[in-house]
């Protein structure tokens, strides 16, 4: 039997460039970067000043009026999912239980739809538990655990959390209120794997809908750490550059640069939703790309090498060889250590020939969208293989020999296979081929 | 479709009733309890002060040196590797036996890590400006940097744990690592199998690990008041299907199974413990504080697995017995899910459903939220392997509302009438996410 295909039918980019398919796809092709000062909270403590904020997205806007309410127990991860599958859904055209009365579209089967969209580990919203924990002070001001505690009841310690508290901040809470909001009662899954977990889920969600367990899902991810924990945690980690008293960020993030001194975090959320191919083209949608071929893999945990292993099962899964890829968006985030991993695993992969691929690597765009990351690049390279056109690239600094990823206007192309791929703090991989579709 | 088929051949665990295969499954049968007063920090003060804990545990005795190179990583990911350990010995992984490393994967639902505590609240004491209300983002950064560190905060990071293993055990092929709550290592065996049946590896490490056992992670589920506050009472505090069940008692640990492709397993001569014949995953769609009230999803995900195994819940054997042999529940002891849950099993048998034991080993291990599902799944290899089925503890004051087979008080045993061939495994997770399992005896 022959094996059933997947296709890209709807994108719902939410980033610092844009959101919805029209303002991001031109925020791309222009070249202009999002990373910019952190409004979001005072960040003069930390080392690293920029980030990319999404703007303008108020998740009661996204959401049938009946679960406005619910938007109050959304973390700011949760927000940008519910408005990035949104924007999916309409970009694909379907009708869900989220469409308001009216709202033309193709009907969705509920048991036939999934949902499988990545996550990060959500911090406590700072004030919300700070308020709380400093009814529970003993005299020297420190929080006290026994004062915490509530068994006598009271108004005291931990009751001064909402009682829905910690399901603002469960991973599958995206995946959850997506589901709730668009009557997908197919396989649903949280895939937390750092920037591969979008590009991971949307690979289980094709082969979700290949192994006939669904026609349609609901695919990618989004975060934001875009708050003090979060900020802090990659600070620690090494991961972002410190940027000193520059306001511009499109200057920051060197991709497959010696001389890079790390990235620019940023929130979004990366959804696109994947369909069977027969589905699409009985309902007439357009197929962006199809999703060809996925692989993944692990590194050690040096995390040195173990990317073309990923990029390799993609191929072979495409029915593909190294010298069919017309294009590369990897992750690419201005990291030495990592960025030298992938180029290695190019270099194995693509050879000689490695010189003649452009390489687009969102990054100094976008930033560093952590779970929003794959679906954001799949999004570009999904409207790259429709438009047969390679979007501008920024660079401020100059990418290693032997590899195209230096800054460039945007052209067009003639964009046949394209690879994704991303690797991840902690080793996992993931890599996909988008073909034109025919 | 494809026709690999996916057994299993290594199983381990770390639980509150101890860390050996067979001793463990002893105490399930015997119905004992390791529920108590919680030792881990001070939570006299909390309305739900006692947890079903893991005591003792020292990585090290269980993986030898290995632990030197994993020293640093979290109490859940340590609780991982020595039950991998486990799973890969019995599996006759070790030494020179080793399977391809592109060809081994990892799939785990892993939970989060711990907090550090120690810096993580004086952080954001010293950040709080009592003047304005709110945190004070140059402050808080200022006593961040005096103390949190970047290993204990990347520790966190449930995927790490999928990292640690992979690295013990040298897999090198697909990686994930999925959090949907109470339902997440059932998830994971049920995804890891499909990718071996795909044939994008042959070998996969599977299952979870959690704890949640941590001022903030008790106090969450406080607030929901989704947990037992029997205080005076712990190791009655968790009765699954009793009509005076007050909520679950919060348990941890990890469970991980070495599951392969037939054929791989047969070529190496491996012992095979019994077939991941069937899984299904299904989302409630309903909301994110309640199950669905007819268990719609439940019944869904039961009804999915069993497809996948071939096996029709009406279908009786030639003695009128059920084909189906046991199912262990999620039964978590709060009293949502224990009713709509036994209405899903109803829908799905029929019925037969009164003639299918159904029982909830959380009842003796308390909820093991991440790592439950897998868990339990080992209890079902188990219940295969010896004929027995774990009851359901403190089952006292039926309910009417959970009036099925309940297996109460006593394990049975099935030998006399056949012996046990095929189990699900349900595994229900908060936001509507459902798992179920069935494995099977391995016939060839």
């Amino acid at each position: 039997m022959d094996r059933r295909r997947v296709g890209i039918t709807g994108l719902g980019p939410v980033s610092c460039v844009g959101s919805g398919v029209d303002a991001f796809w031109s925020s791309l092709l222009e070249g202009t970067s999002g990373l910019g000062p952190i409004g979001a909270f005072d960040a003069s403590g930390f080392a690293s000043k920029l980030a990319g904020t999404v703007e303008g997205i108020d998740a009661k806007s996204f959401v049938p009026k009946s679960y406005r309410k619910a938007t109050k127990v959304m973390a700011r991860d949760a927000e940008l999912a519910v408005a990035a599958a949104k924007l999916a859904s309409d970009d694909a055209g379907l009708r869900t239980r989220g469409s308001e009365d009216g709202d033309a579209g193709f009907e969705i089967v509920p048991e036939r739809t999934g949902c499988q969209i990545g996550a990060g580990l959500i911090a406590a919203e700072a004030n919300e538990l700070t308020r709380a924990l400093v009814n529970s002070l003993d005299d020297d001001g420190k929080w006290d655990v026994q004062r915490w505690g509530t068994a006598e009841g009271g108004a005291q310690g931990m009751n001064n959390l909402p009682p829905l508290w910690m399901l603002k901040y469960l991973p599958n809470m995206l995946a959850c209120h997506v589901t709730i909001i668009h009557g997908c009662e197919g396989p649903s899954n949280t895939i937390l794997a750092a920037e591969s977990s979008g590009l991971l889920s949307l690979g289980e969600g094709a082969r979700v809908i290949e192994r006939d367990d669904a026609d349609i899902s609901i695919v990618g991810g989004a975060e934001s750490k875009l708050n003090l924990m979060g900020l802090m945690r990659l600070e620690l980690l090494k991961r972002l550059a410190a940027t000193g008293d520059a306001t511009d960020g499109s200057r920051v993030v060197k991709p497959y640069d010696a001389d890079a001194g790390g990235t620019l975090l940023a929130e979004g959320g990366g959804i696109l939703i994947i369909e069977e191919m027969a589905h699409a083209r009985a309902r007439g949608v357009r197929v962006y790309a199809e999703v060809a071929g996925f692989g993944a893999s692990q590194s050690d945990l040096r995390g040195e090498t173990g990317l073309e292993l990923a990029i390799e099962s993609a191929l072979r899964d495409a029915g593909a060889t190294a010298a069919d890829i017309d294009a590369i968006f990897p992750t690419g985030l201005g990291l030495p250590a990592a960025d030298a991993h992938e180029l290695g695993a190019f270099k194995t992969v693509f050879g000689d020939r490695l010189g003649e691929i452009p390489v687009v690597s969102l990054a100094p765009t976008i930033g560093d969208a952590m779970a929003g990351q794959g679906g954001l690049m799949t999004a570009a390279a999904a409207l790259a293989v429709h438009h047969q056109t390679l979007p501008a690239r920024i660079h401020a600094g100059t990418p290693a020999a032997g590899i195209d990823a230096g800054a460039g206007g945007s052209r067009d192309a003639a964009l046949g296979n394209v690879l994704v791929c991303t690797t991840a703090l902690g080793g996992q991989n993931a890599a996909a081929v988008l073909r034109r579709a025919t | 479709m494809s026709d690999r088929r996916v057994v299993i051949t290594g199983m381990g665990w770390v639980t509150p009733l101890g860390t050996d295969l067979d001793g463990v499954w002893k105490r399930l049968l015997a119905g004992d309890t390791a529920i108590g007063p919680i030792d881990r920090f001070d939570a006299s003060t909390f309305s739900t002060s006692f947890a079903s804990e893991v005591k003792g545990f020292d990585l090290r005795a269980h993986v030898g040196d290995l632990a030197d190179a994993h020293a640093e990583a979290g109490i859940s990911t340590k609780y991982a590797l020595a039950a991998a350990m486990s799973a890969v010995r019995q599996a006759g992984f070790t030494g020179d036996k080793a399977p391809n490393p592109a060809r081994c994967g990892v799939y785990l639902g892993a939970g989060e890590g711990t907090l550090d505590y120690d810096h993580f609240m004086a952080t954001h004491v010293a950040g709080w400006d009592a003047e304005s209300k709110s945190v004070d983002g140059a402050k808080w950064a200022a006593r961040a940097h005096e103390g949190m560190n970047a290993l204990l905060e990347l520790e966190q990071e449930p995927h790490l744990t999928v990292s640690h293993l992979a690295d013990a055990f040298g897999a090198r092929g697909p990686a994930f690592n999925c959090m949907t709550a109470c339902a997440a290592s059932a998830q994971a065996t049920g995804e890891g199998a499909e990718i071996i049946k795909r044939g994008d590896a042959d070998v996969m490490l599977v299952g979870g690990a959690h704890t949640m056992i941590h001022p903030l992670g008790m106090s969450g589920f406080i607030r929901l008041t989704a947990m037992s506050t029997k205080r005076d009472d712990p190791t009655h505090a968790s009765r699954p299907f009793d009509a005076k069940r007050d909520g679950f008692v919060m348990g941890e640990g990890a469970g991980i199974l070495v599951i392969e492709e037939l054929e791989h397993a047969k070529a190496r001569g491996a012992t095979i413990l019994a077939e991941v014949a069937g899984y299904g995953s299904t989302a409630d769609a309903y909301r994110i504080t309640d199950i669905h009230p007819e268990g719609k999803g439940a019944a869904a995900a039961m009804r999915w697995a069993l497809h996948e195994a071939g096996i029709d819940p009406h279908a009786t054997d030639d003695t009128g017995r059920p084909l189906v042999h046991y199912v262990n529940a999620h039964g978590t002891g709060t009293q949502e899910n224990d009713k709509i849950e036994t209405a899903a099993v109803k829908a799905v048998f029929g019925g037969l459903a009164p003639k299918v034991p159904f029982s909830s080993v959380k009842s003796m291990l308390g909820h093991l939220i991440q790592a439950a599902g897998a868990v339990e799944l080992i209890t079902c290899v188990k219940a295969i392997e010896t004929g027995w089925i774990p009851p359901t503890r403190n089952l006292e004051h039926p309910d009417p509302l959970c009036d099925l087979d309940h297996v109460p008080g006593e394990a049975r045993d099935l030998n006399p009438v056949g012996g046990v061939e095929v189990c699900l495994s349900n595994s229900f997770g908060f936001g509507g996410q459902n798992d179920t399992v069935c494995v099977r005896r391995f016939r060839d």
